[in-house]
């Protein structure tokens, strides 16, 4: 799907659910990873890539999506197309009880950003919602994430 | 380590630079830097940031990966700069050839009231870039180190990453557009033609 879109760079501070991606995107001779030491820098990043032509995405767990709050204004200012893959934590079998509070505050704080949402909970629609997502995004240039829910993914385990 | 006092004005720093900028691509970290390359050179080449404090140097990335062929200048400040560390740290794993990172570096922040940034309390950017793998990485005090850093800055196989230390002396305000979208609109449209709007 980043290859239909022609997608040449993919930023990323990774999560378990990400790790297949991440590695396919390393493969792609056509494609770029971009490892970010915090998830805002994808945010400014798509606005460069935007402006030089070239589509991006960025991928995060929903622990990242507050660091982006507001960085995020600068793509809905400047009407960037920025499509975000959003791993949940803290919300099914969740161990550490410092997720809950970031993932809880994931979709009201994009949505207070204007970023449209749109939840996958199970692992059937997550191929149709990120190829709607990527569209959307890119034909009408704002920002727009896939809250990738954890039980898709599964709990992480402490042990 | 004892301070040295900066000396270099600004507003010359970067009429100087620009004027050797031929096709290059110019991102400005929000306030000052703005208004300095406003006054200096005003292009739709020109990308100029109101907000989002931190994100020029990965604007910068962004861009200089999209256009490997074009040269990427990031010119921001030191409070600016200082937000988004880490992505020097970025930068300098992806490597790109054709960015330099320009720092104008008063040591304070200058639209709130010039309280002193880290850079005036010890902290060395130039060392923080080093460190995270510019291909080379400065700190200017004085025209003739300028003189000599200026074709660098142009030419030299980045990512390059200077410092200049400039007096907190506040030139007068030189507003450019601050509307996002025209802003985006009108450096696409100079970068890529008719593409842009597709």
């Amino acid at each position: 799907m980043l290859r239909a879109q022609q997608v040449r760079q993919v930023t990323y501070v990774p999560d378990s659910g990400h790790a297949r991606l991440i590695e396919l995107v390393r493969a792609d001779r056509d494609m770029r990873a971009i490892p970010l030491t915090t998830e805002e820098e994808g945010v400014a990043l798509s606005v460069g890539a935007w402006l030089g032509g070239e589509k991006s995405v960025l991928l995060m767990q929903s622990s990242g999506s507050g660091n982006c709050i507001n960085m995020l204004g600068m793509v809905q200012e400047c009407r960037v197309p920025l499509p975000m893959l959003i791993t949940m934590r803290g919300e099914w079998g969740e161990f550490n009880p410092w997720q809950v509070h970031m993932s809880l505050a994931t979709a009201p704080a994009l949505a207070a950003m204007g970023v449209v949402l749109r939840t996958v909970d199970s692992a059937d629609d997550i191929g149709e919602t990120v190829d709607a997502a990527l569209r959307l995004a890119y034909n009408t240039c704002r920002g727009v994430a896939v809250l990738i829910a954890q039980r898709v993914i599964g709990a992480k385990q402490f042990k | 380590m004892k301070h040295r006092k900066p000396v270099l004005d600004r507003r010359k720093a970067v009429a100087d630079i620009l004027k050797e900028r031929r096709n290059a691509l110019v991102v400005a970290g929000l306030g000052a830097p703005c208004w300095d390359i406003a006054a200096a050179d005003e292009s739709p080449l020109n990308f100029y940031t109101w907000g989002g404090m931190g994100g020029a140097a990965m604007i910068g990335l962004g861009l200089a990966l999209a256009q490997p062929r074009r040269r990427v200048l990031v010119i921001t400040g030191d409070g600016e700069m200082l937000m988004g560390l880490g992505s020097l740290a970025t930068i300098g794993v992806q490597q790109p050839r054709n960015l330099a990172v320009i720092v104008l570096d008063n040591e304070r922040y200058g639209e709130t009231g010039m309280q002193l940034t880290h850079t005036r309390l010890g902290v060395e950017l130039a060392g923080v870039a080093k460190a995270s793998g510019f291909r080379a990485a400065g700190t200017i005090y004085s025209a003739a180190q300028l003189k000599t850093w200026i074709p660098r800055l142009h030419r030299q196989l980045g990512p390059v990453f200077a410092a200049i230390k400039v007096t907190a002396q506040p030139a007068p305000m030189v507003l450019p557009v601050r509307d996002g979208a025209t802003l985006k609109t009108r450096f696409r449209e100079a970068l890529l033609g008719a593409k842009a709007l597709e």
